[in-house]
């Protein structure tokens, strides 16, 4: 019943039985991840930094770093394990463990409802994704976080994947390459999800005493209870460029001192000015340069 | 006894402990026999505080856990432990004075007691950064630690923290990476560790030095991954849901212990540890007595491997139907 004072009358034979025509009844992207078309040829992308044009296809080519200015936009676990692996070819394991609820947590909207949205948007399952295929002939086990599905957080999900992929790489003797890129803990687990930092760090302890080699890939962002965990506990602590790794986040930094921070502060060239990182790579080179690193201390013990 | 300071949800204690008082003064003065009148008075006591402190919400209990006359790690210690002493430093830095610890005897048997010390004044609170220890504190409790673990001494710490500390130097110093080394650490330490909250259990600040065979929460603490501010501020979006964020967070040492994350409660005096201190020690004593007894049989790798397999159990998953 459209009225005079919406003006809307003159449409209302479009369709008579519902004058609500023009409400949009679902909201948001629907399109889950896995069916998104890729971009055909001919169209182009800018980068959120330099504002360089390239070609969608070049974009991909470059693994989305772009090749003026270096900014190394942010891609998924699928992405990740398409690069490393040998072919693109990879077993994912414990693909189909999801969150329970355990406290019932309601904020603004129910825990539960977060994970179905967060889970129909990304066409994921969680905030990590756990496989083990071979990277230049080597064998690796890798779990790599997805940022897309609720920041990236740590939840229990997150927690029993990794621990549940070390267990496998102490089982196979295979090195374990834990690719970062979260907010931090997940608040809607509270306590529990504090819990994984000691879970996962103690099936680290174990992985170190079986020396098997850890390698932990800091990524935009790693923040909060991961860098505060697995994050930092590898036998080679390294990052990509210009990502922001660090415990408390900039925002409370500001507002506890009172200042703003210094340009760079907590950048993955920060940590490894001050100590913290073995070196930084360019995802374009991730791969060699983990195939060489293994190569010497690996595959020796193999022949 | 009688408190200075006092939260809006005790008022009716508070006022019947202000009546008691002067019904005493005037007692001692000699003017009337209040006798009867203090009996009186005591019992109502009783009662009040029963209505008053059986049915606690989350966030007075977080309120009760940093009651500014509650006993510190310093308390404990010199109530709990003779011998003691006291070692600093973490031999990188500096030494830390939010992180207590050292050597000490509780009723003969050698511990090292680790903790984290808030102040009582502003100028004590400075100096211990409000219990909010930097890596430096870290890194000499796992120092600390390590010592305990070549003398075969066990280890026992109390925590009470708002969390580590954030700030420019915290993060230079690897705040992320110092609580990350102690997790890992005292997963496979081969001396039991007892660790109990004595106050506040915020987040990574907490957890960095409570990796125990036995995590114990006395009863009017709270632990959680993050304070209840800070939750309301961040889902929320404002810092006015702090008591609804306080019971989603379900932070309280009952709640804790329903949901298997920590291994027991301690009782506390009613109303909380400072209106009866003495009952709190002795009560945090006969605890860590308790623990250390029947651990102290359990040999290094049974002890070590049931430490990692507790926490490995923490976590609520669904598995796929299809076991996929």
């Amino acid at each position: 019943m459209a009225t005079e004072d919406h003006g809307f009358d003159e449409f209302d034979d479009l369709n008579p039985s519902d004058s609500k025509w023009y409400v949009r009844t679902l909201s948001g992207i629907l399109t889950k991840t896995k069916d998104k078309k890729p971009t055909p040829d001919g169209l182009w992308e800018k980068c959120k930094r330099c504002k360089e044009v390239l070609p969608s296809k070049d974009w991909i080519d470059h693994l989305y770093v772009c090749p003026s200015c270096n900014y190394h936009d942010r891609i998924g676990s699928e992405a990740y394990f398409h690069l490393l692996f040998d072919n693109g070819k990879y077993t994912e394991i414990n693909a189909g463990l999801t969150s329970g609820d355990p406290l019932s947590f309601i904020d603004t909207a129910p825990y539960a409802d977060r994970i179905k949205v967060a889970q129909h948007k990304t066409g994921l399952t969680d905030a990590v994704r756990t496989a083990y295929g071979k990277i230049n002939g080597t064998p690796l086990g890798v779990a790599c976080m997805d940022f897309a599905f609720i920041g990236g957080s740590m939840g229990s999900v997150v927690g029993e994947k990794i621990a549940r992929m070390i267990d496998h790489c102490i089982a196979t003797q295979t090195p374990f390459l834990m690719i970062s890129k979260s907010g931090g803990a997940r608040m809607m687990e509270a306590a529990f999800s504090l819990m994984q930092m000691a879970k996962t760090s103690a099936k680290l302890a174990l992985l170190n005493k079986a020396k098997v080699p850890y390698i932990s890939l800091m990524t935009n962002p790693t923040t909060g209870g991961v860098t505060a965990s697995y994050a930092m506990l590898g036998d080679f602590n390294i990052a990509e460029p210009e990502a922001l790794i660090g415990f408390a986040g900039p925002r409370v930094i500001r507002e506890t001192i009172g200042k703003d921070l210094p340009k760079g502060f907590q950048s993955s060239e920060f940590l490894l000015d001050h100590g913290f990182l073995d070196f930084i790579v360019s995802r374009n080179d991730l791969r060699e340069k983990l195939s060489t690193l293994l190569s010497i201390i690996w595959n020796k013990k193999k022949h | 006894m009688a408190n200075a300071f006092w939260f809006d949800f005790e008022k009716d204690v508070q006022d019947l402990h202000e009546q008691l008082e002067k019904a005493r003064v005037t007692h001692e003065q000699g003017k009337l026999d209040m006798s009867d009148m203090v009996q009186t008075i005591e019992s109502k006591i009783k009662e009040a505080q029963k209505s008053v402190y059986s049915h606690l919400t989350g966030w007075q209990k977080v309120q009760i856990s940093r009651h500014p006359e509650r006993p510190y790690t310093l308390d404990y210690i010199g109530h709990i432990c003779t011998d003691f002493v006291e070692l600093f430093g973490d031999r990188q830095i500096r030494d830390d004075k939010a992180i207590v610890g050292g050597f000490a005897k509780i009723d003969g048997k050698p511990v090292m007691i680790i903790g984290q010390q808030k102040g009582r004044n502003t100028k004590q609170r400075q100096l211990r950064n409000f219990g909010m220890p930097n890596p430096e504190g870290y890194r000499k409790a796992l120092r600390l630690m390590k010592l305990a673990e070549k003398f075969d001494v066990p280890v026992v710490t109390l925590i009470d923290t708002p969390g580590a500390s954030p700030g420019l130097e915290a993060e230079e110093r690897g705040q992320g990476e110092a609580i990350a080394r102690n997790l890992m650490e005292m997963a496979v330490l081969e001396v039991p560790i007892v660790c109990i909250i004595i106050g506040e259990g915020a987040s990574g600040g907490a957890l960095g030095i409570g990796v125990g065979d036995k995590v114990l929460m006395m009863e009017y603490t709270w632990y959680s991954v993050i304070s209840p501010e800070s939750c309301s501020s961040i889902l929320w979006r404002t810092w006015d849901k702090k008591e609804l964020a306080a019971d989603a967070l379900r932070l309280s040492s009952s709640d804790m212990f329903k949901n298997g994350l920590v291994d027991g409660i301690i009782k506390e005096p009613i109303g909380g540890a400072h209106h009866n201190p003495e009952e709190a020690y002795s009560a945090v004593k006969a605890a860590i007595k308790k623990e250390l007894k029947s651990l102290r049989e359990l040999d290094k790798e049974t002890l070590v491997a049931q430490r990692i397999d507790k926490f490995s159990q923490m976590g609520v998953v669904l598995e796929p139907e299809d076991g996929a």
